[in-house]
């Protein structure tokens, strides 16, 4: 972020960043750049709350017209409203799933068969957000979850798409998937941190549970982009969540 | 909840050793009034189109946004357990704010917004991306642009 920044500047373009992390701003020097005491992933502060959001974009901006400068790091003074993602705010998931199935049946089914419990709740989601975050693996919920397991199989498989290496193609199937948990397990408005929402789909979803299982095989596997993508990027760094 | 001190030690410790690209210059472009400023969005959230290719891990393209698109086609390529997508899923401006910028151009308080905004995948090493952001500072121009909001997630 601070690199464009840099770069923009040189070619004569005006810019200011949103920083949300203070020491790498510091360190790279944006020209100008508005550090917000907010939670990663949340530059403009908390959804859902225009007037906080355009007072961040106000100061943002204002900055462009500052007597100050080259290199300007300002503090925005306040936290985001909202619960921040440690907080409890005794959200529970609304959706109850079927028992699990016996372990027989495998992960495969019990996953497909909490797809399928999620999907009105999802489709709810769909209707009172207007959008979805599914759809960046090209593939439906039953086939990214199918593809996900399979690489608790040996070999591990090949890529989904003759576009796609196979760590992309598993990092696709895996957001989607986690997405839509996401999505159907908050389509009911109402007060929740963002740390409740991860914590309920690793600990108690089978799909979480699934892919922590996956992560395990993939980190003594030999492929050195899968491993890059379950211990940096995918998954916590805790079983727990 | 940014506060080095805030984040769990294992995220402070990731935070501390990524290598970050340091700059001996520092350039700075100036503008008329922000009344008159032409704004566009710059995001290295990794959003794309729902019928474009996704990014690839650690791209150095970009993909264009632009300002009529319906945001229920807006994806986020970018995914980690570092920061939160519960927040962009509720409501696309928490990472791309064109909504907040709109109200803005009609409050008179900018210019007016860009007709075009601008997406490049989060975690690639900002030196891979000098090629692209150059080549996107012309486009910007062509979009008379004299004001970019950069934001991370």
């Amino acid at each position: 972020m601070c690199g464009l920044a840099h770069y923009f500047e040189d070619e004569g373009i005006p810019s200011t960043a949103i920083a949300l992390v203070r020491e790498h701003a510091e360190k790279m020097r944006a020209p100008r750049a508005l550090w917000v005491p907010f939670e990663l992933g949340r530059p403009l502060g908390a959804p859902d709350e225009p007037a906080f959001q355009r007072r961040v974009l106000s100061e943002a901006l204002a900055m462009l017209v500052s007597p100050d400068g080259p290199v300007v790091l300002t503090d925005f003074p306040d936290d985001a409203p909202g619960p921040k993602a440690e907080d409890s705010t005794g959200w529970v998931c609304p959706v109850s799933f079927p028992p699990p199935p016996s372990e027989d049946e495998g992960p495969v089914v019990a996953m497909l068969s909490e797809i399928d419990a999620l999907a009105p709740w999802y489709q709810v989601s769909r209707e009172r957000r207007g959008r979805t975050l599914v759809g960046v693996s090209g593939m439906t919920l039953h086939e990214a979850a199918r593809y996900v397991a399979s690489f608790l199989d040996e070999p591990v498989p090949d890529s989904s798409s003759p576009d796609k290496t196979v760590a992309q193609a598993f990092k696709d199937a895996t957001t989607d998937i986690m997405a839509y948990y996401s999505e159907a397990g908050t389509a009911q408005p109402g007060r929740r941190s963002s740390g409740e929402t991860q914590g309920w789909f690793w600990r108690e979803t089978t799909a979480g549970r699934v892919l922590l299982d996956v992560r395990e095989k993939l980190l003594e596997g030999s492929d050195k982009r899968l491993k890059f993508v379950v211990a940096k990027i995918l998954f916590p760094k805790t079983q727990g969540g | 909840m940014a506060r080095m001190e805030d984040l769990v030690e294992t995220e402070q410790e990731h935070m501390r050793s990524l290598a970050l690209n340091t700059f001996d210059t520092t350039p700075w472009a100036e503008g008329p009034p922000l009344s008159e400023r032409r704004v566009a969005i710059v995001t290295t959230a990794g959003l794309s189109l729902r019928d474009e290719a996704a990014f690839g891990l650690g791209a150095a393209d970009y993909r264009v946004i632009p300002a009529a698109a319906d945001t229920a086609d807006i994806l986020m390529n970018h995914v980690s357990v570092n920061f939160d997508r519960t927040g962009f899923q509720d409501d696309v401006n928490i990472v791309f704010p064109i909504d907040r910028l709109r109200e803005m151009a009609a409050d008179g308080e900018i210019g007016s917004v860009a007709d075009f905004h601008y997406s490049f995948m989060g975690a690639t090493d900002p030196a891979l991306l000098e090629d692209s952001a150059r080549a996107l500072a012309g486009m910007l121009r062509e979009d008379q642009v004299n004001a970019v909001i950069l934001t991370p997630v």
